[in-house]
């Protein structure tokens, strides 16, 4: 037997102080080789076709809608945006009201949720004990899984009484006589309206602005913040100098997209809005949003021609959402590349 | 203790008690509303609940139907979203490096997460139930598997990037071809996180209840026929609670307490499944 140590015995082209002249002729692809790459292309191009379904869904979503609302628009022309009569009777369409309840209630929502939203982050990253911090967010993140139904009877039968009985009443008597609240203020205090909807979407929408606050909060670098400290700035300061210029990009992006989801919330908004087609400058008046107006009458639109403008009013909802929530994305990936370059 | 100083000191203080209320405020309106779903639902919980069908106005009767319906939907919702979700998701992020097909999907699909969920019943409605002129619950589950898909593709999209380098280049200098990678390594590294988000996606679906309103509508008898109008517990709830029959509202407090716990059980359930994924 030759052992590898007896290296005079090898024929010259074997001897060990040269290996690296050993060659062999490349393989041919074997035919599981052939398979690998065959398989590769395959299983790239599946999980490419369900990317761009993904993408195929927006498209088909605008093209849907907007054939299945032609026979509105081609009714009314652009007189259905700027019109409020909404008469199932004489067929007689304008999307006005609904899109201005949309509006207002979303307004609202933002007044009283982006405070609030602030507050929460704020307590969070800079004053909350680190053990709570956990249970408290995830606390805060249960708000946005309740179901928008349950708000809805939450919203109707506990809220809207006691919001009648004891908040209007106190907020006529506070703002009623001043010439520029006062007509906002004004109407009978039943706890049903456009107020009690935007209060209800407001509590809806924190989880998510407060959740986007939070994030970008802790982007901000430690260094920043230990300068400030270092200067004798109190914890305000801090947030309101320092944290908040440097992420307001990010937190205008979390607001946006509180206002999408505010913007398409339906069923909390249906149960306590009250429903009527009407535009008052009362805020205690009751009104209809997009999403409550289909929710409540979709099903029962008989008429081709009601039933073509609820859908063109769930187009220009989703028109409306689709923007909003574009610009929120687009500003938060914004602060998030500026992050990428300042680090 | 100057003036100035006295000021700042007080200013610091009072937002901070504000921002402490506002965390109480928030957690206020959650246990309110957590109470209130207990007491009004626990009155109305009974066995009948499971066995009976939803009743006519002014009977006593139960949710069966409407529960077997609603896991139905999301079942079948949960089976078709799964697979478009995970493996768009791989695109994302084992493809999508460069190139104009990754980056828009991200973008679009991050607007259809947070999309109206009545609008996409109303594309339900016009592309499927106008088309077979019938509702029926295969429908309700295709609206809200499209809710869904957005939630997998996001969570797996995302766990799939934390899965380290390294550990692909290990299997691939092993000669695994790059399926085979994809789907026995990085996946298989990173399956609590893409539980999770099947779990969240479960969840969101079980409590949508526009996108079934214009889809699976609502049926009182006991059917498990996906192909006709099928009872669900969200549309149901919204039914009997703005109806003026007391034991119809008192039936859609215990639907919403029934719910409410679904969700925030899976919710609870999917965090720890992915602190316990994650800490492994």
């Amino acid at each position: 037997m030759a052992t590898p140590s007896t290296a005079a015995a090898l024929p010259p082209h074997m001897s060990i102080s040269e290996p690296r002249r050993v060659t062999r002729d490349p393989e041919p692809p074997t035919a599981s080789r052939a398979a690998g790459v065959w398989q590769d292309k395959l299983f790239e191009n599946i999980t490419r076709f369900f990317a761009l379904l993904v993408l195929a869904l927006l498209l088909g979503i605008l093209l849907a809608l907007g054939y299945s609302a032609l026979p509105a628009l081609d009714k009314f022309g652009l007189s259905f945006f700027t019109t409020s009569v909404w008469n199932p009777v004489t067929s007689d369409f304008g999307a006005l009201a609904p899109i201005y309840g949309t509006l207002v209630t979303s307004v609202i929502a933002l007044a009283i949720g982006v405070p609030v939203s602030f507050g929460i982050a704020l307590f969070l990253t800079e004053m909350c004990p680190t053990v709570l911090r956990r249970p408290l967010g995830t606390a805060v993140e249960l708000l946005a899984a309740i179901p928008s139904i349950i708000y809805g009877m939450w919203g109707l039968f506990v809220f809207a009484p006691i919001f009648g009985d004891y908040i209007q009443p106190l907020l006529q008597k506070i703002f009623g006589n001043l010439w520029i609240l006062g007509p906002l203020f004004k109407g009978a205090p039943n706890g049903i309206g456009m107020l009690s909807a935007g209060i209800i979407l407001s509590i809806m929408i924190i989880p998510f602005i407060s959740s986007v606050m939070r994030d970008v909060f802790e982007i901000v670098p430690p260094v920043l913040k230990e300068s400030a400290y270092g200067l004798g700035c109190t914890t305000w300061e801090v947030v309101w100098n320092v944290v908040l210029p440097y992420t307001k990009v990010g937190v205008i992006g979390g607001i946006m997209l509180g206002l999408g989801r505010a913007l398409g919330e339906t069923m909390a908004v249906t149960f306590v809005i009250g429903n009527a087609y009407r535009i008052s400058a009362s805020l205690f008046e009751p009104g209809n949003s997009i999403a409550s107006a289909l929710a409540n009458e979709f099903n029962e639109a008989a008429d081709p021609v009601h039933r073509a403008s609820l859908i063109a009013l769930g187009l220009v909802l989703f028109v409306l959402t689709f923007i909003v929530l574009a610009l929120s994305r687009l500003l938060i990936a914004r602060l998030a590349r500026g992050e990428g370059n300042k680090t | 203790m100057n003036y100035l100083y006295r000021r700042r000191l007080f200013v610091n203080r009072f937002n901070l008690v504000m921002s402490l209320g506002t965390m109480c405020f928030g957690m206020a309106f959650l246990l309110w509303i957590l109470a209130v779903l207990v007491w009004q639902g626990f009155s109305a919980l009974s066995p009948t609940l499971f066995t009976q069908m939803t009743p006519p106005p002014g009977s006593a009767g139960g949710l069966a139907n409407a529960i077997a319906g609603s896991v139905l939907i999301v079942f079948v919702a949960t089976f078709i979203s799964t697979p478009i979700g995970i493996l768009a998701g791989i695109y994302l992020a084992e493809y999508g490096k460069e190139g104009w097909i990754a980056s828009s999907t991200r973008f679009i699909n991050d607007i259809l997460l947070s999309a109206p969920s009545i609008v996409i019943g109303l594309f339900v409605y016009t592309v499927y139930v106008a088309q077979v002129n019938h509702f029926s619950g295969w429908a309700g589950s295709v609206a809200l598997a499209l809710i869904a898909i957005p939630v997998v593709v996001r969570t797996t999209e995302n766990m799939l990037h934390l899965v380290p380098n390294s550990l692909r280049e290990a299997a691939v200098a092993l000669g695994a071809p790059m399926w085979k990678v994809i789907l026995m390594v990085t996946l298989k590294a990173v399956r609590g996180g893409v539980i999770t988000g099947i779990l969240l996606a479960v969840a969101r679906m079980s409590g949508e209840t526009a996108p079934l309103l214009f889809t699976s509508l609502n049926n009182q008898f006991w059917s498990l026929d996906m192909n006709a109008p099928m009872a669900n517990l969200p549309v149901v709830i919204f039914q009997f609670a703005l109806s003026p029959y007391e034991d119809w509202k008192s039936l859609a407090w215990a639907g919403a307490l029934l719910i409410t716990l679904t969700v925030l059980l899976i919710n609870i359930l999917a965090r720890s499944v992915f602190r316990q994924a994650s800490t492994r």
